[in-house]
């Protein structure tokens, strides 16, 4: 079981992370905006999460941090 | 569960300013993370240009100088002479170190002087509005080519680490893109061994890093990404274009 957590508030929603991730455990929320107004990535399939950190090295506001 | 990633102490808990999907921040965390892997906590120093990327001193948990633009490599090259001891890393865009740069980067490699060049190539200028850089590819729009880039009235696109590896001087000079998790971490090797080069003297590196612009290139993050991969490393081919440890082998 691996999971991902990210800090919502660094998150500028560019989806990079969502194209990275080979599950598609990623989703830029619809309606969940933080504090500068950006529409967040939200991990929607966490239960399919494999930990293998590509959308941490792709995260370009580095706000990922992968468990495993 | 074990943390498997977590952010680097290398770099401030400052948030980046950079637009949202800008690979500067990808190109930042190779730096810091590689610095730390290299126990260079407490004894890096790092040049910051002038472009997107000047405020990168906020962003770096080390010593930064922010100088004038385009004299990274030679303000590094006073730092490093003073500070021997010290790992010193610049930190360059493609108009900082390609158009007004041209001349410091060039005697910097072609003197070896010890010090590792990161070098942001996303063949536009970022921070002034997307006008054409020395970089931009032939077709290319921008503001100032708003047809495209046309060979015959503005030349065709400086290829750095080409140019810099005809000479002498550098140790290791190499390219390699931000597009993908795999290319991602081939980056971070080759920044790894650009600034173990400098630890153990054996001089000048530079490491280009194919990146994105995607607010001046007017396409999404994700659109930016297929284009670095698809059009820039046509005429930008990813390699290792001068290792003096595999030449001496």
């Amino acid at each position: 079981m691996s999971s991902i957590s990210i800090d919502k508030e660094k998150c500028k929603g560019c989806g990079l992370c969502v194209k990275a991730c080979p599950k598609k455990v990623i989703e830029i929320s619809a309606d969940e905006s933080n504090k500068s107004g950006y529409f967040v990535a939200d991990p929607v399939r966490m239960q399919d999460c494999i930990g293998c950190t590509f959308c941490a090295l792709m995260c370009p506001d580095v706000c990922i941090t992968v468990e495993k | 569960m074990a943390v498997v990633f977590e952010k680097t102490k290398m770099l401030t808990d400052v948030n980046f300013h950079y637009c949202p999907g800008c690979t500067h921040g990808i190109a930042h965390r190779l730096i810091a993370e590689a610095l730390e892997e290299l126990g260079c906590e407490g004894k890096a120093i790092g040049i910051a240009p002038v472009g997107c990327a000047v405020f990168a001193y906020k962003y770096f948990n080390c010593d930064m100088q922010q100088v004038a633009h385009g004299r990274a490599p030679a303000a590094a090259t006073g730092v490093k002479r003073v500070c021997p001891d010290k790992v010193v890393f610049v930190y360059q865009g493609d108009g900082d170190l390609a158009s007004i740069g041209t001349a410091e980067i060039i005697h910097a490699a072609a003197r070896g002087e010890n010090i590792t060049v990161i070098f942001i190539n996303n063949a536009i200028y970022g921070m002034t509005g997307g006008q054409m850089a020395p970089t931009t590819l032939i077709g290319q729009k921008t503001t100032t080519s708003p047809h495209g880039r046309d060979a015959s009235v503005s030349g065709n696109p400086i290829k750095v680490c080409e140019l810099l590896s005809t000479l002498d001087g550098p140790s290791y000079i190499a390219r390699c893109a931000l597009s993908d998790p795999a290319n991602v971490m081939k980056a971070k090797k080759a920044i790894t061994k650009g600034l173990k080069n400098q630890i153990e003297g054996k001089g000048f590196s530079l490491i280009e890093l194919l990146s994105t612009c995607p607010t001046n290139m007017g396409i999404t993050p994700i659109a930016a990404l297929d284009y670095v991969k698809n059009e820039m490393t046509k005429i930008f081919p990813l390699g290792v274009y001068k290792d003096i440890d595999a030449a001496q082998k």
